[in-house]
């Protein structure tokens, strides 16, 4: 599903719900975490779920080709990753402001 | 803290460093013993907790100061600023990552007082040498918690007075959700695996054992390990070790110096060969002291600031001071080498250079700069800055 087709909002195109999916799909493929992503809530701390430090770098790589973003510096850290919420927040200013 | 009580405590550590520590140093080395004369005069100085705050009887000394203790004890003996340096490291720790933790606040006070030594357990057998992952956890046991740990190495763990390990932060916890544990000596069955009879850093006793420690709940620091990590317990090695490295390799190049002078009075109005060879290595020594400061600056700069230490440019540049550091360690050795040339080579001159050049090559080995290498060559493939 290409979510550019669907409604244009202030995301750049992306729904809010389309961008938790895509979130969940990139976890599980690069996160390489203990528990399956569809099972984790938007808050759960993903570094607790198993998240790695190289996994995570994994994980913005993937995030960044998929969403066609590039992370800022100040976006390069650990808490803008914690848990699919802050993911999503980050993301959302990223694309907004494309 | 003023200029005055800084120089007191830099004069202080230059007097242990020539008066005990430097004359112990061969000694130590040989007999690949625990520093104790050295360590005994840092105690009675109460330079063990010179980085706690005052008002818990310390001396509240700064990272910079601690550092040039490090680098003026790397000068007389690196086992002995070794030692000093990493319980620095774990003293640190727990300073910056207590919170209002009453536990933490009485032990800081209780360390200055008894000048207790921590010795640190953070590697593991069965995680390859990887300090963000444990395999050993933080067991329920009553109302306290237990852990046993197979450490591979825990520098001078049979000298030290208290222990502070990671692990996972419960038995069902990730490999990556580690917490820092203080455990005390009392409370701590240490069974030694194996010697330490290596190539250099030979008085720190770096030996493997197997660990097993009850402690109270208060005792896990509660803030994330891996906060504690990329804010404090990483950059702060890298800034001490590279500070006492640049001390062993000043040293080094201080007996090339003064072979070269020794040559000098000899052959009056003749510059001696090794002149030219010494200039080359004192080229090599400023960038290094360059190097070492300019870590040390970048950590004290930022060292409140939560959002620059957690930051991939901050962990870049600090790791890229201990692989610069480490590197040009046992080049300028070998170099001051190449200009005492058979009376750095023997072993009973005073030009002797072998302890440098063998305690030197410890740099590259202490978190292994393959591993520094492939955490900058994963943060690289995001940074973009410079």
């Amino acid at each position: 599903m290409h979510p550019q087709d669907d409604h244009v909002s202030a995301t750049g195109g992306w729904q809010q719900d389309t961008i938790t999916a895509e979130i969940r799909a990139i976890l599980r493929a690069h996160a390489r975490l203990a528990i399956d992503a569809a099972a984790l809530s938007d808050d759960a701390d993903l570094y607790q779920a198993g998240l790695t430090s190289h996994a995570s770098v994994s994980l913005m790589l993937a995030l960044e080709d998929r969403f066609d973003v590039e992370f800022p510096e100040r976006m390069l850290r650990r808490g803008a990753f914690a848990s699919i919420a802050s993911i999503r927040s980050g993301l959302t200013e990223l694309l907004g402001a494309s | 803290m003023s200029a005055t009580t800084s120089g007191t405590l830099l004069d202080t550590a230059r007097h242990i460093a020539t008066t005990v520590a430097g004359l112990h140093a061969d000694a130590v080395d040989r007999e690949a013993r625990f520093p104790q004369e050295a360590m005994a005069a840092l105690r009675a100085e109460r330079m063990l907790s010179a980085a706690v705050p005052r008002d818990l009887g310390g001396m509240g000394a700064t990272i910079g100061e601690i550092a040039g203790v490090c680098e003026t004890l790397g000068r007389a003996c690196a086992s002995t600023a070794m030692i000093f340096a990493m319980h620095q490291i774990n003293v640190v720790c727990l300073l910056r990552h207590r919170g209002s933790a009453a536990y933490f606040h009485e032990y800081l006070s209780h360390l200055a007082q008894h000048q207790c030594l921590i010795a640190s357990a953070t590697s593991e057998l069965g995680v390859g040498g990887d300090l963000r992952r444990s395999v050993c956890a933080v067991e329920p046991d009553g109302g306290r918690v237990r852990i046993v740990k197979h450490a591979p190495v825990i520098s001078y763990g049979e000298e030290a007075d208290d222990v502070l390990l990671t692990a996972r932060r419960a038995p069902d916890a990730a490999p990556a959700d580690q917490v820092l544990v203080l455990v005390r000596k009392a409370d701590t069955h240490l069974t030694a695996v194996g010697n330490w009879d290596t190539l250099g850093m030979r008085g720190t006793r770096s030996l493997g054992f197997r660990l097993e420690a009850s402690a109270l709940p208060d005792q896990v620091v509660a803030v994330p390990f891996a906060d504690i990590a990329s804010h404090t317990m990483l950059p702060v090695s890298h800034v001490l070790w590279s500070s006492l490295w640049l001390g062993l390799v000043s040293d080094a190049v201080g007996r090339a110096r003064a072979f070269v002078r020794a040559e000098a009075r000899r052959s009056p109005g003749v510059t001696p060969p090794g002149a030219l060879r010494l200039a080359e290595t004192v080229v090599e020594l400023d960038t290094m002291r360059a190097t070492v400061h300019r870590g040390l600056d970048e950590f004290e700069r930022h060292q409140d600031d939560i959002e620059e230490l957690s930051g991939f440019g901050f962990a870049l540049r600090m790791n890229n001071l201990k692989v610069a550091a480490s590197r040009m360690a046992p080049e300028i050795v070998a170099r001051a080498l190449g200009v005492c040339g058979v009376s750095g080579y023997r072993c009973d001159s005073p030009y002797s250079l072998g302890r440098h050049l063998r305690d030197a090559h410890s740099a590259a080995l202490m978190i292994s700069n393959d591993r520094v290498l492939a955490a900058n060559a994963s943060m690289l493939l995001l940074h973009r800055d410079e």
